[in-house]
């Protein structure tokens, strides 16, 4: 399953409505931790499949979503479950704090 | 399996440097990294002073380059983080969560990390208020006022940035002149909304759901402030990430690895190589070029087994 790209229009459904967990990764483009985080979220997303869904927020085109997660770093990773933020990693992490959230 | 030729600890420019060289000296090379290749070359948005980049490098192109480069020859990464190591014996073993690695040789190239402060709640409130990436979390402070802590190079270079989207920048430093050349202090002051306090140093975090502001006291026996901020940058420095094999590799009295130019820890077959060896600069370039002398290091001593 791809990495979805969120935004403002498909989060309600995608996030919020999901069945699954879902960890959202909240990253921008000039931002070099993030940089360095998104292969590690990517072959999380590759290795669970089924298990949790995986999308991103890119936070310049999307300050509404980030603003009201309260992201005041970058990278944020926060795990949805039953529409709720249920868990939040801050700063550049290793799969294996992202394979914590989920067990 | 047999045993690797070369294992790397570390991917940042140590490690592949010294994977690379390695590799194209036809040894088995397997590096393995905890969190993604680039270490914290890998977190800086631009760098000018890697030589042969006219334009800048962005730091994660610059850590894919070096991974690709290295594993052109055949070295191979893992990314895991290694839990425990056997340094000692002829025969190396690495610890990782997923299994153990066995090596002839050892490059450890595990870097630094930015220091903390060590003030209460610091952790938790890391992501609402305090942050050690100005680059990174600058733009969500826009407008705001913001204290950096600290007086070295990485310090004003945060002040600096921060002085174009915030509102008022508190630099906080201990001494009363900064480490940083003065050409930098000159800009700092002609940003205009950027306050000094010399002799200071934070003493509390203020916060409710977020940061809300900062206490410092004075060092020479002047009255401390209340400073009210919405975010505080911390650029102290780093620390080297040994502890892993504190008990087996000799460090100095700061936790680097008590290497020479040679690379060589006390142990034969270990070798220490980038930020966490004890040295005058600790740059990309000076990684890169600790990884071929350990490559080198490791060589010779292959050759002689």
């Amino acid at each position: 399953m791809a990495v979805i790209t969120l935004t403002n229009e498909n989060f309600e459904a995608e996030v919020l409505g999901s069945g699954t967990p879902v960890l959202v990764d909240f990253w921008a483009s000039w931002c070099g931790p993030c940089q360095m985080f998104s292969p590690i979220v990517d072959e999380f997303a590759e290795e669970n499949q089924g298990a949790v869904k995986v999308g991103k927020v890119n936070v310049d085109e999307q300050p509404e979503l980030a603003g009201r997660y309260g992201v005041m770093s970058i990278p944020t990773a926060i795990l949805f479950q039953n529409g709720e933020a249920a868990q939040t990693l801050v700063g550049l992490q290793p799969k294996e704090a992202l394979e914590e959230l989920i067990k | 399996m047999d045993p690797f030729d070369i294992i790397i600890l570390g991917g940042g420019p140590a490690g592949y440097t010294a994977a690379l060289y390695g590799a194209r000296a036809g040894r088995s090379v397997l590096l393995l990294e905890k969190l993604a290749p680039g270490g914290q070359m890998g977190t800086t948005d631009v760098i000018d002073n890697y030589p042969g980049f006219p334009q800048g490098v962005k730091g994660f192109q610059l850590a894919m380059d070096m991974k690709a480069c290295a594993e052109r020859f055949g070295a191979k990464t893992k990314l895991e983080a290694v839990t425990g190591l056997e340094l000692a014996g002829s025969g190396k073993t690495v610890h990782t969560k997923k299994g153990d690695y066995a090596a002839k040789t050892v490059i450890l190239a595990t870097g630094a990390q930015p220091r903390e402060l060590g003030l209460a709640h610091e952790r938790e409130l890391r992501g609402r208020g305090v942050s050690y990436c100005a680059t990174c979390d600058g733009m969500f402070y826009r407008g705001k006022d913001v204290a950096v802590i600290g007086g070295g190079n990485t310090a004003v270079a945060d002040a600096l940035y921060l002085s174009r989207l915030c509102g008022r920048v508190y630099l906080i430093h201990r001494r009363d002149k900064l480490r940083a050349p003065d050409s930098q202090r000159a800009l700092l002051e002609q940003a205009g909304n950027v306050e000094f306090l010399w002799n200071s140093r934070a003493e509390e975090l203020l916060y409710e759901e977020r940061l809300t502001g900062l206490k410092t006291v004075r060092l020479d026996g002047g009255e401390g402030r209340t400073l009210d901020c919405a975010g505080v940058f911390i650029a102290v420095g780093q620390v080297p990430e040994t502890s892993l094999f504190a008990g087996q590799v000799e460090l100095d009295e700061a936790g680097y690895v008590l290497a020479g130019e040679d690379c060589r820890t006390n142990l034969p077959g270990v070798f220490a190589a980038g930020d966490l060896r004890r040295k005058p600069l600790r740059q990309i370039v000076t990684a890169a070029a600790d990884g071929a002398v350990a490559a080198q290091m490791a060589e010779e001593y292959l050759s002689a087994l």
